[in-house]
């Protein structure tokens, strides 16, 4: 089987998987890393989504291994944190301070997202911007999801 | 203080010195080195034993049977106080994001006076003596176990108060209990130390007095999830994130149509061989599985590429040939009779349809299991976990105590884990391969083969003379809901004319003991039918059993009556409403929400309300149906009306966390938009044409409102009601009368754009999922 290497959450990696495996596989089930979910593997729910290179997000269900080279940098949840020098990404402490999880499981990936979408925007973050987020929460938080990005946002300023 | 025999009764509220009235109960103090308290509420539930067969939803419903029920085995309900001051509490119902463990640490903390943090709330395993105290359901765990855990948490305080007025020398009145401590003469005491003086070497009867409501620190102050710091930062463990040795991950290669029947693999040897397959083997449709072709390999990953490689021979399934009209056919065929009408009556009369919809978690389906020769271990997220450990039992002819089930936190629930399937799988595939799995579904299967809220019709036919509504009849006719899970044997426990495996008796009863009209409208009568077997099609309540469908179309016929009687919504419900906690949280969120305010033309606002599980809720949205909203382009996904606004207020009586509450509600709201507008299952000659979520259109951050307003009422009883499914119906019926309001067309079918050309183009059902994209580092944003 190929070996694949790439940079996870600040480590080098290094790791048997076939070349068509999709990342997410490689990461939950060789890795042992299971912040990012499963929830389709369609690119669809989003409840995967993690960086590439900096504050990018995709889809790890989508992504072929062979896609990924040694030199990229993949921040999974569990990497977030490190990513600022803090033990919380603000937009992870502002998940805490509005309560927004309810049983977690696309949190990670909503987060990730998030994350994104803030270095993408910055503080001028709009309604469109925000509907613009496709990840599926069927505890249905999304309200809750807007004020803590809201909130993350008027932190940047 | 005398202490009473066992002889306990529901002893009655007691006026102290300090004039707080306090109720008591006699529980346990267990035999062990440290303090353990057991609640005893059996003798509680004796004077109401005698249920007569049919009682008035006003007077007994859902919740006063499932709590009921549950109480009879409370003196299984245990608490200990371990040495290093904290609390532990196994909690005999699922978490499934409802915020049960916050609540129950609340609770806890709250009567012995702890910090939240010192009390640790695990999920017990399958436990058959609790018999009926270990159902997930009806949103009941809070009103069922609020006095149990009170009663167990109050004798373990009595205990630690006990050995704490020896040590310190001083009578029980004189001591200072906080925080864990206890003082008196200026001296303090923990817990940890406490609790080995406190212990018994034989049960023995304790007093227990429960806190009085005034002295409530924690109980009614919004907490945050205790388990939110885990849920964002990844650490929150589900099924699938479970590290059991040996269990390689495992799917099913399922059938093109539901219930369809394997019958061979034609290409056994080819994928047998396939990069990191272990095993292939076909699963038989027995009576506890539907069967499939099973998997097994290093990484789903490798799964996915098996199932898609796999040739297999079906047989067709009982509804092959059926589509949504067949079904709709049926249902009319066999709605009950209405009351013959009075003459000299008007009468609106209308019949609501609401398609298939879907009860779908984030987390599909899924379960590990370890099936020995002479033992089964299961993880799995279970809301029925003794009913599972029964069956699991049978399916492998072991006896009960041999399988050992553990119930994981759930990745939401929406009534998909009252049932067991994914477990039942999981057992009937490790037993086949002589090998532990990680079962999980694939989303696709989640919609086409996962339990749906049964399609179902509502007609409903209002009387009316001048300006007064005479009677109110409703006749709701479903697809068959399989309630096999539990809750039918609770029923027929309970119920004296429900026999054992009496479906529709199980179906009507519960249809009883919830469905209700909270208006004065004269004669009410509201009756259920059934079609077809219970497993026909896949069925679940998917978060509420009838009601949002019994609600929103009662709601839509109120608008319908206050319009022909030339009255506003809000004026005519108010002038009928007949319990005056409905009144108040309606008139709340009315003016919360700015009801009668003006608004552009094609926006509107809606009123819907409901009541059950002993609580009452109030929903106002603002729905804009304007064209240029309605068609915006969403990429994959569907835009329709979009609910600007929700104000929503509801009184539960004694809330238990607010926060939860809210979050209750908030979720609640959003399944009342799907359901109301866009969520639904298409069903074509035996199968559901969704298979993505880009299909099935759930709410989405682009449907979601821009306001959303909670107002809880504040503690007006000392009974907490529940709350994970209220939310839902009054948004849902407060969607379809502001979308009647907005474009002048009364919608009589759910949801809103069901009979809309497709958005979507349906995957194939051969193979069964569709193979993952390679195209994600181009969607990056």
């Amino acid at each position: 089987m190929p070996k694949h290497k790439f940079i996870l959450n600040g480590e080098k990696v290094s790791v048997d998987a076939p070349d068509d495996e999709r990342l997410l596989w490689v990461l939950r089930d060789r890795l042992g890393i299971t912040g990012p979910k499963y929830g389709c593997g369609l690119d669809v729910c989003k409840a995967c989504t993690c960086h590439i290179n900096g504050p990018h997000a995709f889809n790890p269900c989508s992504v072929p291994i062979s896609e990924i080279k040694p030199t990229d940098r993949i921040t999974t949840i569990e990497g977030l944190p490190k990513t600022v020098h803090k033990a919380l990404h603000p937009v992870q402490q502002a998940w805490l301070d509005y309560d927004v999880a309810q049983c977690g499981y696309c949190q990670p990936g909503q987060i990730m997202a998030a994350v994104a979408l803030l270095e993408e925007k910055g503080d001028k973050i709009t309604d469109d911007d925000l509907d613009a987020l496709r990840n599926i929460c069927r505890c249905g938080t999304y309200f809750r999801i807007r004020e803590a990005i809201k909130a993350a946002a008027a932190e940047m300023k | 203080m005398t202490l009473s025999t066992t002889e306990s009764h529901p002893l009655e509220a007691s006026e102290g010195a300090d004039g707080i009235s306090r109720r008591r109960f006699i529980g346990y103090a267990l035999a062990a080195s440290v303090v353990v308290g057991a609640a005893d509420l059996s003798r509680v539930t004796s004077a109401d034993a005698s249920i007569p067969t049919v009682q008035p939803v006003d007077y007994f419903d859902l919740s006063d049977l499932l709590t009921d029920a549950a109480l009879a085995t409370a003196a299984l309900i245990t608490i200990t106080v371990n040495t290093n001051g904290t609390v532990s509490f196994a909690l005999p119902r699922a978490e499934v994001g409802q915020g049960l463990t916050t609540a129950i640490t609340m609770i806890i903390a709250e009567e012995l006076s702890l910090p939240m943090s010192k009390v640790e709330v695990t999920l017990a395993d399958a436990e058959p003596l609790l018999e009926f105290n270990q159902l997930t359901g009806g949103s009941n765990s809070i009103h069922s176990l609020f006095d149990q855990v009170r009663v167990a948490a109050a004798v373990a305080q009595r205990r630690l108060s006990e050995a704490a007025a020896r040590a310190l020398q001083a009578p029980l009145p004189e001591l200072t209990i906080e925080n864990g401590t206890i003082s008196a003469n200026g001296r303090t005491i923990g817990y940890g130390t406490l609790t080995g003086l406190g212990a018994v070497t034989r049960d023995t009867a304790v007093l227990a007095e429960l806190k009085p409501q005034s002295e409530y620190k924690l109980i009614g102050q919004p907490q945050q999830r205790i388990d939110a710091l885990e849920a964002i930062t990844g650490k929150k463990q589900f099924a699938m994130d479970l590290d059991v040795a040996g269990a390689l991950p495992t799917m099913l290669c399922r059938p093109p149509t539901i219930n369809g029947r394997p019958i061979r693999i034609n290409n056994h040897k080819t994928v047998s061989e396939m990069d990191g397959v272990t095993d292939v083997v076909l699963i038989p449709h027995t009576d506890f599985v539907p069967g499939g072709v099973a998997v097994r390999a290093e990484t789903f990953g490798q799964c996915i590429d098996a199932v898609r490689a796999l040739d297999v021979t079906w047989g067709g399934g009982p509804v092959d040939d059926k589509s949504d009209a067949d079904v709709l056919s049926d249902l009319i065929k066999a709605e009950l009779p209405l009351t013959p009408a009075l003459t000299g009556n008007s009468t609106l009369d209308q019949r609501f349809t609401f398609y298939f919809r879907a009860g779908d978690p984030l987390e599909t389906n899924c379960a590990i299991a370890d099936v020995r020769a002479d033992s089964v271990e299961v993880w799995s997220s279970l809301k029925s976990p003794i009913f599972a450990q029964q069956r699991i039992a049978a399916m492998v002819d072991l006896p009960q105590s041999h399988v050992a089930v553990h119930v994981t936190q759930g990745g939401g629930s929406f009534g998909r884990h009252l049932f067991a399937d994914a477990a039942f799988e999981a057992v009937a595939v490790s037993q086949a391969m002589g090998k532990p799995v990680k079962l999980m579904w694939h989303r696709t299967d989640n919609f086409r083969h996962g339990r749906v809220h049964p399609m179902c019709t509502s007609r409903v036919r209002m009387s009316y003379s001048g300006s007064n509504v005479v009677a109110f009849d409703q006749r709701h006719t479903s697809v068959a809901t399989d309630f096999s899970h539990g809750l039918g044997e609770i029923l027929s426990a309970t119920l004296a004319d429900v026999p054992e495996g009496d479906f529709l008796a199980y179906s009507q009863s519960i249809f009883l003991l919830t469905a209700n009209v909270p208006y004065n409208f004269g004669l009410a009568t509201q009756l259920l039918n059934e079609v077809y077997d219970i497993d026909t099609f896949h069925t679940s309540s998917v978060r509420n059993i009838y009601s949002p469908e019994v609600t929103c179309s009662r709601e839509l016929m109120v608008d319908q009556m206050a319009s022909k009687l030339g009255k506003d919504p809000l004026a005519f419900r108010l002038s009928f409403l007949r319990e005056p906690r409905m009144v108040a949280v309606l008139q709340a969120a009315a003016k919360a929400a700015g009801w009668g305010s003006k608004l552009p033309a094609g926006i509107a606002q809606g009123i819907g309300l409901h009541h059950e599980y002993k609580g009452y809720a109030a929903c106002v949205v603002e729905l804009d149906c304007r064209p240029e909203t309605v068609n915006r382009k969403i990429k994959n996904g569907h835009g329709g009306p979009r609910v600007r606004k929700v104000t929503f207020a509801v009184d539960v009586g004694l809330p238990i966390n607010p926060l939860g509450l809210e979050a209750q509600m908030m979720g609640g709201a959003m399944d009342g938009i799907a359901q109301a507008l866009s969520y639904s299952l298409h069903l074509k000659d035996g199968h559901f044409l969704e298979g993505s979520w880009d299909n099935a259109y759930y709410t989405r951050e682009w449907n979601a409102p821009f306001d959303l307003d909670v107002i809880v009422m504040p503690a007006n009883s000392s009974e907490p009601g529940g709350a994970g499914e209220l939310g839902v119906a009054a948004t849902m019926a407060a969607v379809a009368n502001a979308y009647a309001r907005a474009t002048g067309k009364v919608p009589t079918s759910f949801p809103i754009n069901h009979l809309d050309p497709l958005g979507f183009t349906p995957l194939p059902t051969v193979p069964p999922i569709p193979q993952s994209p390679t195209n994600g580092l181009s969607e990056e944003f």
